[in-house]
C-alpha cells in the first residue's frame, strides 16, 4: 500500500466509496473501516445493501435491526488483539425508509402530522419509487454520523446507481421535489390575477386526473398539503448535507473493476467529480487477476504452444501443456488489466490507486476482508502471492 | 417433460428479457444473444433501457439513441428511456401539452411517484407496441439490474392496483398480457457462479414464477475452466521428463496458477450445484475470456460457446420433470 493510502486511512475523516455495479464497494467499505479501526481510530462504515453472509460477518443480519450503528466486537477484526490502542468499528445498514421516517418525525410540528405524513400513500412510495432518494437518504446518514461526534472516520457506501453522480445532485433534487412548488401553484386556491393560471391549472389537474386516476392525484395533494409546514426544517437540514457533501474533508473514493469499459465508468466519474471541485481521495482496482511471475505473457504462451504440439508425446508433456496454458492466460489478462490503470492513474493524481486482487474465494467474513486488508498493506506482487495462495478454511 | 432447448426453441417468445445483478454480463449476454439469433436470419432489435453505453460499445459504435440504428448485420438497436417512453405517450394520447407542462414544471418526479411503476410500464409498453408491430423476429431488453428487475417486470401488476382508469391502466393491463403470455415474451437469468448473485438469481426465478413470467434459461458467466493440479516438484519431474530446463521460479507461477484457477473452479461447482438443486430450469456455462477487453471478437466467441452449450445441453441433459407451471423442483 502506498503512504498516500496510509496517509487517507489514518487522517480522513468522511470517505464516499463509490462505483459501478458490483465493482466491490461495499466489500472495500469494509475493508477501510477495518483497517481504520486496527490503526486506533473509531471508524463506522454505512452498507447499503451487503451480501447477506457479509451482513451477518458485519452484525448487520438481525431482524430489530433499526438503523443506528452497531459496535463490532474487536475480538472479531482483531483476533490476535494487534490493534492500536481505543481503536473501534461500527456497522450499519441503511434503511431508507426508517432514515426518512426520522427525518419526518424531527421536523413535524406535532405527532398528529407526523402521523399523517407517515399513513399517506404517495409519501410511503417516495422511498421506493423516487428516484435518488436512497441516495439522499445514505448522505442524510453520513450527516446524522458526522455530526454525532462519536466517530473520527464515517466510510459510506453508495447505492448502484445509473449514474454515480446521482448522489451529488440529491440534496437538491430532493429539496426541490418537496418543495413541490409547481403543486402548490397548481393547488392554490384561486385569488385575483392567479384566476387565469389556476384555470389553466384546473384543466391540467383534471387531466392528470384522468391519466392516472384520482385517487393518485388526492394522494399527491394531501402530501404536499400536509408537508408544509415541515418544508423549512427539511431545506435546511438538506443545506447542511450538501455542505458537509462539498466540504473540503469529505473525501471521494473511487471503486472499480479492471475492465476497459468498468474503468471508462470510473473515469468519467472522476473528470465530474474534478469539475465540480469535489476532492478525490484516490481510487482502489479491485479483482485484478494475479500476477504470478514477473517473466513475460508472450514467453509463457510461446512455452505453451511448444508443449501443446508436444501434447501427445507423454504425460509431462500433456501436464506442461494444460500448465502453461493457464499461466499464459493469466499472465495476459493481468496484463491487459494493468495497461487499462494508466488514465484513471492520470486523473486521480496525486491521489493513489491502489489494486485489490481477485481472491480464489469470496470475501464474505472477517478472515477474507483481512485478507484484502492485508493486500492493500502490501506491495504489489505480494499481494498476488496473497491472493494466489488458497486461504485455510 | 424433458428439459428441453435447441436454437430455434430458445426464441421462441418473440420478447426475451436479459436480468442479472449488477456487473454479472447482462450487457455482453444480450448482445451475444442477438448475435446468435441474427446468424440464423433472424432480425433482432436490442433495447437499452438505462441510457448507458454498454451494448453501443460492445458493438464498437456510437451511443445508443431513440432511432434505432444497425449494429452488425441483422442486429439493430436503439434505447428507450422512460422519459422518451413518457413523452411519446402522452403524445400518442393527444396530450402532448400535458407532457410538456410535466417537463417545464419538473413533474414527472411526482408523477412517477404518485404512481410508482410507470415509468417502467411506458417503457414496457413501447416494447409491447414495436412487438406488435412485427418489424423485427426478436426483441432483446437489456434490462436493469436484477433487485430493479423486479420492480420493472411487476410494474404492470401494480399500477393496475393502484390506477384504477384511464390509458395508464389499458398499457398496464395489455403490458402484463404480454410479459404473461410465454410464447410472447420470456426472461434469460444471467449470473456469475458467485454466491451473492446465485442467490439473487434463484430469489428472481421465484419472483417470476409467482409473476407468471417465463424463465427461460439461466446464463452463467464468467466460467474458468479446471487445470491439473500439480506440486512444485511433480512440475520439476514433469520438467525433466520432457527434457526442458525450468527455473524453480516457473514451476512455482505454474503452481500458483493451477492452484488458483482451480481454488475458484471449485467454488463456482458448488455455486452451479446449488443453482442446479434449486432451479429445473436449462442453465448454460459460458467461459470467462482472459481479457480486459471483450469487443466485437470477444461477442463472437462467447457466441460460439453458448452455441456449444446448447448443443452439448441437448444431448446431455438427463430426462428431468418439470413441475408443470413452478420453476422449482420438488
Ligand atoms: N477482491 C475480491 N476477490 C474476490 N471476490 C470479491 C472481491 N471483492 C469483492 N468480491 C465479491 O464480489 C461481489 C461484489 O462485491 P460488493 O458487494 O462489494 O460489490 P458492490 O460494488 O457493493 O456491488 P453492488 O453494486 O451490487 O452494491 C461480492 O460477492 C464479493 O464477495
Ligand atoms: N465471459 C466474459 N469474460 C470476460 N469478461 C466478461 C465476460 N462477460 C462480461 N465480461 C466483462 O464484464 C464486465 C461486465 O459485463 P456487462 O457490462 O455485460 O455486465 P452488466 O450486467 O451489463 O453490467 P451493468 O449492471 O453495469 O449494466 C464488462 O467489462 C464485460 O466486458
Ligand atoms: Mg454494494
Ligand atoms: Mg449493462
Amino acid at each position: 500500500m502506498s503512504t498516500a493510502f496510509v496517509e487517507i486511512v489514518e487522517n480522513s475523516t468522511t470517505l464516499v466509496c463509490c462505483g459501478s455495479g458490483g465493482v466491490g464497494k461495499t466489500t472495500t467499505a469494509a475493508v477501510i473501516a477495518m483497517a481504520a479501526a486496527r490503526k486506533g481510530r473509531n471508524s463506522v462504515v454505512v452498507t447499503i445493501d451487503p451480501a447477506r453472509r457479509l451482513a451477518h460477518a458485519l452484525g448487520l443480519d438481525t431482524s430489530d435491526l433499526g438503523d443506528d450503528p452497531r459496535a463490532i466486537d474487536p475480538a472479531l477484526w482483531d483476533p490476535e488483539n494487534k490493534r492500536v490502542e481505543n481503536g473501534s468499528m461500527s456497522a450499519v445498514m441503511l434503511n431508507a425508509k426508517s432514515t426518512f421516517d426520522s427525518l419526518v418525525e424531527k421536523y413535524a410540528n406535532n405527532p398528529a402530522q407526523v402521523g399523517r405524513i407517515l399513513d399517506n400513500t404517495f409519501y410511503k412510495n417516495i422511498s421506493a419509487a423516487l428516484s435518488g432518494t436512497q441516495e439522499y437518504m445514505a448522505m442524510e446518514k453520513l450527516y446524522e454520523l458526522h455530526e454525532s461526534g462519536a466517530y473520527d472516520l464515517v466510510v459510506i457506501d453508495t447505492p448502484p446507481s445509473r449514474n454515480a453522480l446521482d448522489f451529488l445532485d440529491a440534496p437538491n433534487r430532493m429539496t426541490k421535489f418537496l418543495e413541490g412548488r409547481a403543486f402548490r401553484v397548481l393547488t392554490a386556491p384561486a385569488r385575483g390575477g392567479m384566476r387565469l393560471v389556476t384555470r389553466a391549472a384546473r384543466v391540467f389537474l383534471r387531466t392528470t386526473a384522468r391519466v392516472l386516476g384520482s385517487e393518485v392525484l388526492d394522494d399527491i395533494v394531501e402530501f404536499f398539503g400536509v408537508f408544509e409546514g415541515m418544508y423549512e426544517g427539511f431545506h435546511h437540514r438538506a443545506a447542511h448535507v450538501r455542505d458537509l457533501l462539498a466540504h473540503e474533508s469529505t473525501l471521494f473514493m473511487l471503486i472499480a473493476s479492471p475492465r476497459r469499459d468498468a474503468l471508462e465508468e470510473a473515469e468519467f466519474f472522476a473528470e465530474q467529480l474534478r469539475e465540480k471541485n469535489f476532492p478525490i481521495a484516490g481510487a482502489i482496482v479491485n479483482r485484478l487477476h494475479p500476477h504470478f511471475t514477473e517473466s513475460l505473457a508472450q514467453a509463457t504462451r510461446l512455452r505453451s504452444e511448444t508443449f501443446t504440439e508436444r501434447a501427445n508425446e507423454n504425460e509431462a508433456t500433456t501436464l506442461l501443456a494444460e500448465l502453461y496454458a493457464n499461466l499464459a492466460s493469466f499472465q495476459e489478462v493481468a496484463q491487459k488489466e494493468r495497461d487499462h490503470l494508466v488514465r484513471l492513474e492520470e486523473l486521480v493524481s496525486p491521489g493513489p490507486v491502489e489494486k485489490i486482487p481477485f481472491l480464489g474465494e469470496d470475501v464474505h467474513d472477517f478472515s477474507t476482508l483481512r485478507l484484502l486488508e492485508d493486500t492493500l498493506f502490501s506491495k504489489d506482487t505480494e499481494a498476488d502471492k496473497i491472493a494466489a495462495i488458497p486461504h485455510a478454511q | 417433460m424433458r428439459l428441453v432447448m435447441d436454437l430455434s426453441a430458445f426464441f421462441e417468445s418473440r420478447v426475451c428479457i436479459v436480468s442479472g445483478k449488477g456487473g454479472v454480463g447482462k450487457t455482453t449476454l444480450s448482445a451475444v444473444l442477438a448475435v446468435m439469433a441474427a446468424s440464423s436470419g433472424q432480425q433482432v432489435l436490442l433495447v437499452d433501457v438505462e441510457g448507458k453505453s454498454g451494448l453501443s460499445n460492445a458493438f464498437g459504435a456510437n451511443p445508443l439513441e431513440y432511432e434505432a440504428v444497425t449494429l452488425s448485420q441483422g442486429v439493430f438497436a436503439r434505447n428507450i428511456t422512460a422519459e422518451q417512453a413518457l413523452l411519446e405517450f402522452f403524445q400518442d394520447h393527444n396530450l402532448n401539452w400535458v407532457s410538456k407542462r410535466l417537463q417545464s414544471m419538473n413533474l414527472v418526479d411526482v408523477i412517477a411517484t404518485a404512481a410508482p411503476g410507470i415509468k417502467d410500464i411506458l417503457v414496457l409498453g413501447k416494447v409491447k407496441q414495436i412487438e406488435r408491430r412485427g418489424t423485427y423476429d426478436l426483441i432483446i431488453v437489456d434490462a436493469p439490474a436484477a433487485g430493479h428487475t423486479l420492480t420493472f417486470l411487476n410494474s404492470a401488476a401494480g399500477l393496475i392496483d393502484a390506477v384504477r382508469v384511464g390509458p395508464v391502466r389499458t398499457q398496464a393491463r395489455d403490458v402484463q398480457e404480454m410479459l404473461t403470455d410465454p410464447s410472447r415474451t420470456q426472461v434469460i437469468l444471467t449470473t456469475l457462479p458467485e454466491e451473492t448473485p446465485v442467490n439473487e438469481t434463484v430469489e428472481t426465478a421465484e419472483a417470476l414464477v409467482d409473476l407468471k413470467i417465463k424463465v427461460g434459461a439461466v446464463l452463467v458467466n464468467g466460467w474458468y475452466s479446471p487445470c491439473p493440479a500439480a506440486t512444485v516438484d511433480e512440475i520439476r519431474a514433469a520438467a525433466v521428463t520432457a527434457g526442458t530446463v525450468m527455473p524453480d521460479e516457473e514451476a512455482q507461477a505454474l503452481a500458483d496458477a493451477s492452484s488458483f484457477v482451480n481454488m475458484r473452479h471449485r467454488l463456482q461447482q458448488t455455486q452451479l450445484a446449488r443453482l442446479e438443486d434449486m432451479l429445473a430450469l436449462p442453465i448454460l456455462q459460458l467461459p470467462f475470456l482472459f481479457t480486459a477487453d471483450l469487443g466485437r471478437p470477444g461477442i463472437d466467441t462467447l457466441t460460439k460457446a453458448l452455441e456449444t452449450a446448447i448443443t452439448d445441453f441437448e444431448t446431455e441433459a438427463p430426462a428431468v420433470t418439470l413441475p408443470s407451471s413452478d420453476g422449482k423442483t420438488a
